[in-house]
């Protein structure tokens, strides 16, 4: 599952572009290689080519340039309903003049399959998705989570190994949203079908993803598990699409095998973990964790100076604005456990981190 | 925290009998008062546009539609012969009648509505019209006994057929418009029967203006559902360019659009020319587009196309491109995608849009008037047929219900078997 070298693996896009008018690639040398069983997220900003790139790979869209292998098989020039990919649609796409029954069949009819294996078919993916009773259903008449099960099941019902998903749970509400983020998980480790599933949201990217591919300006930014993309950033974009992210700016000053020694624009120096910088004199920019940074006891202990801006109460955790190296912006987060001390605005403190958790990315 | 609670309690009611408001009016009471006004505020503000169309359409179609089963040309001005058939119902007329007929004929003249009188029997019994006129002029001079006297005058006074028609005619009201309308008429002894064949007009010219208008409905849905389909699924900025296209028809007047197509079809016309210019068609052998159904057909179904694009279209930009999308990737390939997906959801676009062309076309006069010649006549050209030519406006009156009543009946079979609110004109 991890690292697919791209001849054996189950989807393939190879130096892929795309161009809708000519002028400007949405999708600019794309390489990606998907395994069999895998669950791949394209997460990335509106605009960035992800949703161009699932549609490539359902059909709907041609490459200007490149191949797209699925299964080992070039599948460019094949029509999107020969290529027998499930495909879930951002508003599900059912079609609202058939019931449920009927909707979840269509794809069974068309492959001219015996009357009572689609009825046995229709039945099991409705029980798959625990919706057996709502057969008989229009599907203007269940509430947008169970359309989102009905659009699910009618994508696995004809047996896919691929299936394909449009920022399905864009529509649904946060918590609805959460529970149907599990359900397909489980349906994706109990059914073994390959995902891909397209989304803006990095939550929803990291709770389901095997891979996750972050996507802007029609390149894969970083393509990595969850914790590592949260982890270890490898640029700037990165960085900062994915969770909360402190910024301070500054020049390296030095380069000592994986360390960095950083002298920020307002003049204190820090070390950092060197990740994505170009060399001794360049700018750079620093990235740590709200949730990485520790406040100092001892006032002269390595790290910088802050004071207390804004302190907001989020429930299981404390969320803290400070002034820290000239910016108003740098925000810590800790746990609302038993003894923690709530901070009052105002106040000056020291806070620090550990080097490998500064990485010093591109500027 | 206890105290507001304990007022609380207090001023809830015990049970839920009547409930009031603050100051103790009853809750139902103060909803009808609040109601009340908003309601009176918008009826007020509707009253301008109910008034005028009471005025210029409720009213004239009423009186219209009465005309169609009055009959007091007759009865309003015989008052002593309406008498003497009232009272001696199934009786051969004798002496008494004619008396009757006499004092009216006289009554008739002197009030100079003799012609409306004879106008009125002449619908039913035709060359009576001058009978009535003639005497009237004499009656004041006629004596005892009347018989002789008016048989004197004219034999046909003592035609059976004439004094049905007058005792039909004495009733205020008649259906004898509503049967002839439907070539059907009274006849003493059998009731009411078919006229011969070769008599038929109406019901052989309604079943042609249903045929004519549902061949124009079928025509401008075939022309009409690819062109809204493009316009639905083009660029919004080049739809717009077309959609003018579509809608230039509608600012260019009914008469231009009609005469050009006259310019265009008649025998030595554009069409005519280039096809024998191009020798598909001999010279002596012009193919006749005008003046027949065919250039009703083809004049209508242009006029009339806008009326299919437009509902199509409001349906069809609402529809997803998801939907096709979803039936590919399903694995239907284009045409059952289309078929099964895409057309049943344009059903409300196609039910409005024949509904929307056919009532249209079975109403339709100017056109087929001027390019239809015998053959491509409608309904409504009898109907003004009957307006400005016979003057029998009772006739035109039964026929114009008649049609009304058929489109309703439409429009009721429509609903129940598609459904009214799954209809949408845009």
């Amino acid at each position: 599952m991890t690292d697919p070298t791209a001849d054996k693996a189950f989807v393939a896009f190879e130096r892929v572009q795309k161009s809708y008018d000519g002028e400007t690639l949405v999708v600019k040398d794309l390489n990606l290689a998907i395994g069999k069983g895998e669950f791949l997220t394209m997460l990335g900003p509106s605009g960035s080519g992800k949703t161009t790139c699932l549609m490539m790979l359902a059909g709907f869209e041609t490459a200007t340039h490149g191949e797209i292998r699925l299964g080992g098989r070039p599948i460019n020039n094949i029509p999107p309903h020969k290529r027998g990919i499930g495909m879930v649609f951002q508003n599900y796409a059912l079609f609202p003049h058939m019931t449920v029954a009927e909707n979840l069949a269509f794809p069974l009819e068309v492959r001219k399959m015996g009357k009572a294996e689609i009825e046995a078919k229709v039945k099991r993916a409705l029980d798959m998705v625990q919706m057996g009773a709502f057969g008989g259903r229009r599907p203007a008449q269940l509430s947008g989570g169970q359309q989102q099960r009905i659009a699910l099941a009618r994508a696995l019902v004809f047996d896919a190994e691929l299936v394909l998903m449009d920022e399905p749970l864009g529509a649904l509400d946060k918590q609805l949203r959460e529970h149907m983020q599990f359900e397909i998980k489980h349906l994706h480790e109990n059914l073994g079908i390959t995902v891909v599933y397209v989304t803006h949201d990095q939550g929803e990217a990291l709770t389901m993803s095997d891979r996750v591919a972050v996507f802007n300006d029609g390149v894969i930014q970083q393509l990595a598990p969850p914790d590592e993309l949260y982890e270890r950033p490898q640029n700037a974009f990165v960085a900062q699409f994915i969770g909360e992210n402190n910024k301070l700016h500054g020049v390296v000053e030095e380069l000592n095998g994986g360390r960095a020694v950083v002298r920020l624009d307002s003049g204190e120096v820090i070390d950092a973990a060197a990740v994505n910088v170009g060399g001794k004199g360049r700018r750079t920019l620093v990235s740590v964790r709200p949730e990485r940074v520790e406040q100092r006891e001892d006032m002269s202990a390595p790290g910088l100076d802050a004071e207390v801006l804004e302190f907001i109460y989020m429930g299981d955790v404390f969320r803290t604005r400070l002034r820290v190296a000239g910016s108003d912006e740098f925000v810590i987060k800790s746990r609302n456990g038993q003894g923690q001390r709530r901070l009052q605005p105002g106040e000056k403190i020291r806070i620090g981190w550990a080097t490998e958790d500064a990485r010093a990315l591109d500027a | 925290m206890a105290d507001i609670a304990d007022t609380g309690m207090a001023s809830a009611p015990a049970r839920a009998e009547t409930l009031k408001t603050a100051d103790g009016t009853p809750l139902k009471a103060a909803l009808a008062h609040a109601a009340k006004r908003a309601r009176r505020r918008a009826f007020l503000l509707v009253a301008p546009l109910l008034a005028f169309v009471v005025l210029t359409f409720v009213a004239p179609i009423g009186q219209m539609l009465y005309r169609s089963v009055a009959n007091d040309g007759f009865s309003a001005n015989m008052p002593n012969l309406v008498r003497w058939f009232a009272e001696n119902p199934e009786t051969e007329p004798d002496e008494s009648a004619y008396a009757a007929l006499a004092a009216d004929l006289a009554l008739a003249a002197e009030a100079r509505t003799i012609g409306v009188v004879g106008t009125r029997i002449n619908y039913d019994v035709s060359g009576t019209r001058s009978l009535f006129t003639s005497a009237g002029r004499r009656a004041a001079r006629l004596e005892a006994p009347y018989r002789e006297a008016l048989l004197d005058l004219d034999e046909e006074w003592g035609s059976p057929a004439l004094w049905s028609a007058m005792r039909a005619a004495s009733a205020a009201h008649t259906p004898n418009f509503y049967i002839a309308a439907l070539d059907r008429q009274v006849d003493p002894e059998e009731g009411i029967v078919s006229v011969p064949e070769d008599q038929r007009i109406y019901v052989p010219l309604f079943w042609r203006t249903m045929m004519i208008s549902a061949v124009i409905a079928g025509i401008c849905l075939l022309l009409g559902f690819p062109v809204a389909h493009l316009l639905a699924t083009l660029p919004m900025r080049l739809s717009n360019l077309l959609m003018i296209l579509v809608l230039l028809p509608f600012w260019t007047s009914l008469l231009v659009r009609t005469t050009s197509w006259m310019v265009l079809l008649q025998s030595e016309g554009v069409v005519n020319d280039v096809l024998v210019s191009f020798g598909i068609v001999a010279d002596d052998a012009r193919i006749q587009m005008m003046y027949n159904q065919a250039g009703t057909i083809i004049a209508m179904t242009h006029i009339l196309l806008p009326f299919m694009i437009l509902p199509l279209y409001s349906v069809m930009r609402t529809i997803p491109p998801s939907y096709v999308r979803a039936a590919r990737s399903l694995g239907a390939n284009n045409w059952t995608a289309f078929w099964r997906v895409y057309v049943p959801q344009t059903v409300p676009g196609i039910g409005a849009g024949v509904l929307l062309v056919f009532i249209l076309a079975v109403g339709y006069y100017i056109t087929p008037a001027l390019v239809g010649g015998s053959s491509g006549q409608l309904f409504s050209n009898m109907i003004a047929f009957h307006m400005t030519r016979s003057l029998n406006w009772s006739m035109a009156a039964a026929l114009a219900a008649l049609l009304l009543g058929a489109i309703l009946l439409l429009y009721w079979l429509y609903d129940r078997l598609i459904g009214i609110d799954n209809m949408k004109f845009g």
